[in-house]
């Protein structure tokens, strides 16, 4: 069973005001420019292993073969690879509606469950922008941020603390 | 001249007895760091000439080249910060990428940023902040963290406890300071309820090759010691258009900015549509400076 609150849009557009009043103040993201996924090295394009010409396994398994240093720490217990990695084209990503996406769009993949962090992002309020106030904007997807298997944002290590009034001028 | 009033500049000329001798030849000192008039009043030829000062006493002073601005308000502009104190995990990556940025002083110490721990339980509680927690990993269990700086305020208590008229609000809501102007008094950091300025109590060092070359008259140049300093907001940095240094460098994108007249802005979007609040608001400071609940 589907948990709730990842109920899906089915066949809604997930872009534009049918998002909701709220979406519509999020302006459009088109001045600001999205750099590519980041990608485990050497594991794109899926289909170098993955040969389209093999009948693609659709039970629910854990991985034994290959895949084995991901630790699926995402609503894992109602999702596995296949509910975002296409079956049909592995090079793919699909959306709940069944729509085929590219890795580099896969915050749409996102924003089907997360929609109130979509519509943030998309005003440039939810992660990181970097860039011009006024302009040219850099911005980062979600996967540059969360491992998209593991999404909780890792604990870092902070920066030494500040030398405390009597540590100064000695 | 009958009927108008002295400038300090034609008094201080006066008294040095060249008030005979050509305009040109007294020009000469009148526009050192002592004679000079206060900032607003300069004309373009003289901020021009002071700016090329500085240039050439920082660039020999640190062995690089160094390029002083002024560059003023944008018309129609007003800077708005938020901050998202769902999202700090208190790594206080913002307070060295501003050390960095804004030249400050490595030895003896100054941080414009300082991020305090409070306790989740307690909810925000300046008496029970701590600034100097150090961790394996933050944010710590059972805390969060909210980093202060200058809150930009649009009532502004220091600026009216200057004396000397060294500190003020530009047009675009940043609150500046004239390091050549101050005198050092310190009145500005008792009246500011944030603990936003620092005094230089000491000449400031800071290592050539960390040395941000890029600098503003009113914002990051080296400071002399025995003056204040503060946030500007990164002046240098948006008055050109770019984000602030923090901003940049913040890993859980929690810090936003931006111009709060621009209705399609990101500080607009957040005191649109998220939960915003400021720091004693009590004290009717009015800041610039948000925080808010991103979650």
């Amino acid at each position: 069973m589907l948990a709730a609150s990842c109920e899906p849009s089915h066949g809604r557009p997930l872009f534009g005001p049918a998002g909701g009043e709220a979406a519509s103040a999020a302006p459009e993201p088109t001045d600001f420019e999205v750099p590519p996924p980041p990608f485990t090295e050497g594991a794109f394009p899926c289909s170098d292993c993955h040969d389209p010409e093999i009948e693609v396994n659709t039970t629910r398994r854990s991985m034994r073969a290959a895949h084995q240093e991901i630790v699926l720490r995402h609503d894992e217990g109602n999702r596995w690879c296949l509910d975002c990695h296409s079956a049909e084209d592995r090079d793919r990503l699909h959306l709940a509606g069944g729509e085929k996406i590219e890795f580099s769009e896969s915050y749409r993949l996102c924003g089907q469950c997360h929609g109130d962090k979509y519509r943030d992002w998309r005003a440039g309020v939810h992660g990181r922008r970097t860039g011009s106030w006024d302009g040219k904007k850099r911005y980062l997807q979600c996967v540059h941020c969360h491992n998209a298997h593991s999404p909780h944002f890792e604990p870092i290590q902070p920066l030494p603390p500040p030398a405390r009034p009597e540590e100064i001028g000695r | 001249m009958s009927g108008s009033v002295l400038s300090r500049r034609e008094f201080l000329c006066a008294l040095a007895g060249c008030a005979a001798a050509a305009a040109g030849a007294c020009s000469d000192f009148t526009h050192t760091p002592f004679f000079r008039e206060r900032f607003k009043e300069l004309s373009g030829e003289d901020v021009a000439r002071i700016l090329a000062d500085l240039e050439r006493e920082h660039t020999a002073a640190y062995g690089k080249d160094v390029h002083v601005g002024a560059e003023p308000a944008r018309a129609g502009v007003e800077f708005g910060y938020a901050l998202d104190i769902s999202r700090c995990v208190g790594c206080r990556r913002c307070v060295y990428a501003c050390v960095d940025e804004n030249n400050q002083s490595r030895d003896p110490q100054v941080h414009w940023i300082r991020v305090l721990e409070m306790e989740k339980e307690r909810g925000i509680d300046f008496a029970g902040a701590n600034a100097y927690y150090d961790a394996e990993a933050v944010p710590r269990p059972g805390h969060f963290y909210l980093p202060v700086a200058c809150q930009q305020c649009e009532n502004p208590s220091c600026v009216k406890s200057c004396p000397v008229g060294a500190t003020w609000k530009e047009p675009d809501g940043i609150v500046v300071i004239d390091y050549d102007w101050c005198i050092g008094c310190r009145c500005c950091m008792s009246a500011c309820p944030y603990g936003a300025r620092h005094f230089n109590w000491s000449d400031p060092l800071i290592p050539s090759d960390e040395l941000n070359p890029e600098m503003h008259y009113l914002g990051n140049r080296p400071r002399p010691k025995g003056v204040v300093e503060k946030c500007t907001f990164c002046i240098q940095r948006v008055r050109k258009g770019l984000y602030p240094a923090c901003v940049e460098v913040c890993p859980v994108g929690a810090r936003k900015f931006g111009d709060l007249r621009d209705p399609s802005s990101e500080v607009r979007y957040i005191l649109e549509n998220k939960r915003v609040f400021v720091l004693k608001n009590e004290l009717n400071t009015r800041p610039r400076f948000f925080y808010f609940y991103g979650l």
